[in-house]
């Protein structure tokens, strides 16, 4: 396929070469705390993920930048080994930086807004193509309203993010205040696959293999989404914006088919929703489209994108990930110049009000 | 011909299974105050677990066999129904008492049901408290013909693929018995993966999260590949959302295959060999032509078995097929596909699996 000559890439990870990376806005007491004690998360080792990924960082080989650090930490790398060399005109960064998630709700809050300094400096001030993501301690609610309130004035961030494994499913009231912010910031609230909840990687246990990890994403956001619908989060904020990042979305119709299914049997359980969950998700809802699935006849993925709507996917790549999307590789099948453009730009550039 | 390959009989109370029970647990449930096993899964009174004109004035639905003949065999005309009972005994906690239940429930089922009416045939239950129980009474229950599968809930402690759980489907391809997974949880883990939700609503979408997790353990761990005679039939699953799975499942597995160098077949090859699902619930849409879509997605006219679901609210009417499933697949879904997928029965029946 040609390279589109927009491409908005929703999912880009920055990497620090070291959490000593972050010390420039960090007080005295959080570098000895880390130096001493770590980022505690709710899970067993102190660093390095609860299932070994198939790559070092989880991240491809080849983008080790020259002058050292692991892959995703140079910003100069990332410029020409990304967004130059795929065409990418924004670049939306999603720091997976040790912060969300951390037990020390103190120690959360202060990663996250020197995680939030870092990209304002090292990464969006050098390079005018990428863009920010409020980093949050969403387990603190109410300081992660502060957070958001914080930078809600700096147009160099363009949305709220946070992890799709939290402590309760996201709909629950205790995580209203991240959405009262956003909403009245205009911003969209991302959530990323992954995070350390605390529960098992499924609701059948710990699985064995970093496999079931990765495909368990999506039965995780699943749950999520309904949560955020059943909840009445979209009854209550209309015009949140909320956009699935990294959890696939070809699951997404039968969902929907088996919600509004459900849904028609036992309102009478939520009567404070007045709309069917379905046309809260086609409303308040988006997905980015890596890891896009491969069907052996890719014509399949078609039906996805139609049922779903064209005006819902934004294309991502996950750079530097070992899964990435190549932007030329990731709609095989017949699409009008319309769709590919919504899909790799158009939808983006609304969404985010780029 | 056409079999009916998920109903389900209440059990009315711990009473009901009283002569069943040793007598050291009767006075246990006597004394105790075990009255009811009555599981959160399905509450009695919700409008998902009774459609309205099966539910009677008092008591539960579907507890005998005169009832559930008329109205989910007759009423649907269906010539053999498979029972599959809910009652909470996968939940105990202590392996003695939970092994005594569902040996209760099976004998339970066998003379209330199996003996009164030969259309019937049953699930043998287990508690998986306890594996080397689990496998004992399937052994007991095998021996009587009748008996055409094992039955667990979904929703088990560890991932049902896991090696702990083999001995249990060794035990099943021994005597060719499929092994279900049916809706529901022993919930040792929470209803979602993120805890526990609000609402019933979301407990009951969440299962078919629980089936997509179980079937990508079942292939990561290679069962399909330990036990090729294996059948596993996902019961009110839903059915969907599979091909969406079987993709993101095969993606991954071209990413990471040197964690399961034993899987040779892809995950769709393996659903198409050997995973069957219950027809009902039709989690489907709207657009009969974008559900011959989804089966066109499939790729297979076997994977499907006929289901009312009874009593469980999931349709109306008398018509259990969506539109959208022409004629002859129908007649695989009521009849071929079922009499291929139990062995057991397809032999009571004069035929050959």
């Amino acid at each position: 396929m040609q390279r589109p000559a927009d491409i908005v890439d929703c999912d880009i990870h920055p990497a620090v070469r070291s959490m000593a990376d972050l010390e420039p806005w960090l007080e005295r007491r959080w570098i000895e705390h880390y130096k001493t004690y770590g980022a505690l998360r709710q899970t067993h080792y102190v660093s390095g993920a609860p299932y070994h990924k198939s790559q070092p960082n989880a991240s491809r080989r080849d983008a080790y930048p020259p002058e050292g650090g692991p892959q995703g930490s140079s910003p100069a790398f990332l410029s020409s080994h990304h967004l130059d060399a795929n065409g990418i005109t924004v670049g939306v960064l999603n720091p997976l930086v040790q912060s969300q998630g951390v037990r020390n709700l103190g120690h959360s809050a202060a990663l996250c807004r020197a995680i939030n300094h870092w990209q304002a400096e090292i990464w969006v001030a050098r390079e005018p193509r990428l863009r920010a993501s409020i980093v949050v301690p969403y387990e603190d609610p109410d300081v992660s309203a502060d957070e958001i309130r914080h930078w809600a004035g700096d147009r160099r961030f363009v949305q709220v993010l946070l992890l799709s494994r939290s402590s309760s499913l996201p709909g629950n009231k205790r995580y209203w205040p991240i959405y009262q912010a956003a909403a009245e910031a205009g911003l969209p609230v991302g959530i990323h696959a992954f995070g350390n909840s605390g529960w098992p990687v499924s609701n059948v246990g710990w699985p064995s293999f970093y496999l079931e990890e990765m495909v368990g994403h999506a039965q995780t956001s699943q749950s999520g989404l309904v949560s955020l619908v059943l909840e009445g989060v979209f009854e209550r904020w209309p015009t949140l914006k909320v956009v699935l990042v990294e959890s696939g979305f070809t699951w997404a119709p039968s969902l929907l088919w088996r919600l509004d299914k459900a849904f028609d049997t036992l309102r009478s359980e939520v009567p404070h929703l007045k709309l069917r969950p379905s046309e809260y998700i086609r409303r308040n809802v988006w997905w980015t489209s890596q890891p896009m699935d491969e069907p052996e006849n890719r014509r399949f993925l078609a039906d996805m994108f139609d049922w779903l709507g064209w005006d819902r996917l934004l294309f991502s790549s996950d750079y530097p990930h070992w899964d990435f999307d190549d932007p030329t590789r990731v709609i095989m099948f017949p699409a009008s110049e319309e769709q590919r453009q919504a899909f790799f730009a158009g939808n983006a550039r609304a969404v985010y009000a780029l | 011909m056409r079999i009916d390959c998920d109903i389900h009989p209440f059990v009315p109370n711990t009473r009901a299974l009283f002569p069943h029970l040793p007598p050291h647990w009767r006075d246990t449930s006597e004394i105790r105050g075990i009255d009811d096993l009555h599981s959160v899964n399905y509450p009695d009174a919700s409008p998902l677990t009774v459609r309205a004109e099966w539910r009677p004035a008092a008591g539960r639905p579907a507890t005998t066999a005169a009832l559930v003949g008329a109205q989910a065999l007759d009423a649907f005309g269906s010539d053999i129904g498979i029972l599959n009972c809910l009652y909470g005994v996968q939940t105990l906690y202590s392996d003695d008492l939970a092994a005594a239940y569902a040996s209760a429930l099976n004998d339970w089922v066998r003379a209330e049901f199996l003996d009164r009416d030969p259309r019937f045939r049953a699930s043998i239950v287990v508690s998986l408290e306890n594996i080397g129980m689990a496998v004992a009474e399937i052994e007991r229950c095998a021996a009587d013909p009748r008996f055409v599968q094992v039955l667990l809930l979904a929703g088990t402690s560890h991932p049902i693929g896991k090696r702990l759980y083999w001995p249990l489907f060794e035990a099943a391809v021994n005597h060719r018995l499929p092994v279900a997974l049916h809706a529901g949880s022993e919930l040792r883990n929470a209803p979602t993966a993120l805890g526990w939700p609000s609402y019933y609503l979301e407990d009951y979408v969440a299962n078919a999260q629980t089936f997509q997790y179980q079937l990508t353990s079942l292939f990561t761990e290679g069962v399909f590949n330990r036990f090729p005679e294996l059948k596993v039939v996902m019961l009110e699953s839903g059915w969907t959302w599979l091909p969406p799975l079987l993709w993101r499942i095969a993606k991954y597995w071209g990413g990471l295959r040197m964690e399961i160098p034993w899987a040779d077949r892809s995950p769709a090859e393996i659903v198409r060999d050997q995973v069957r699902f219950s027809l009902t619930p039709t989690d489907g849409p709207a657009d009969p032509d974008r559900l011959r879509r989804v089966l066109d997605h499939i790729g297979s006219d076997e994977v499907l078995l006929f289901s009312t679901d009874y009593p469980h609210a999931q349709f109306a009417g008398a018509e259990v097929f969506p539109a959208g499933i022409d004629e002859a697949l129908r007649d695989r879904i009521a009849a071929a596909n079922p009499l291929a997928t139990y062995p057991r029965l397809a032999e009571s029946l004069g035929g050959t699996a």
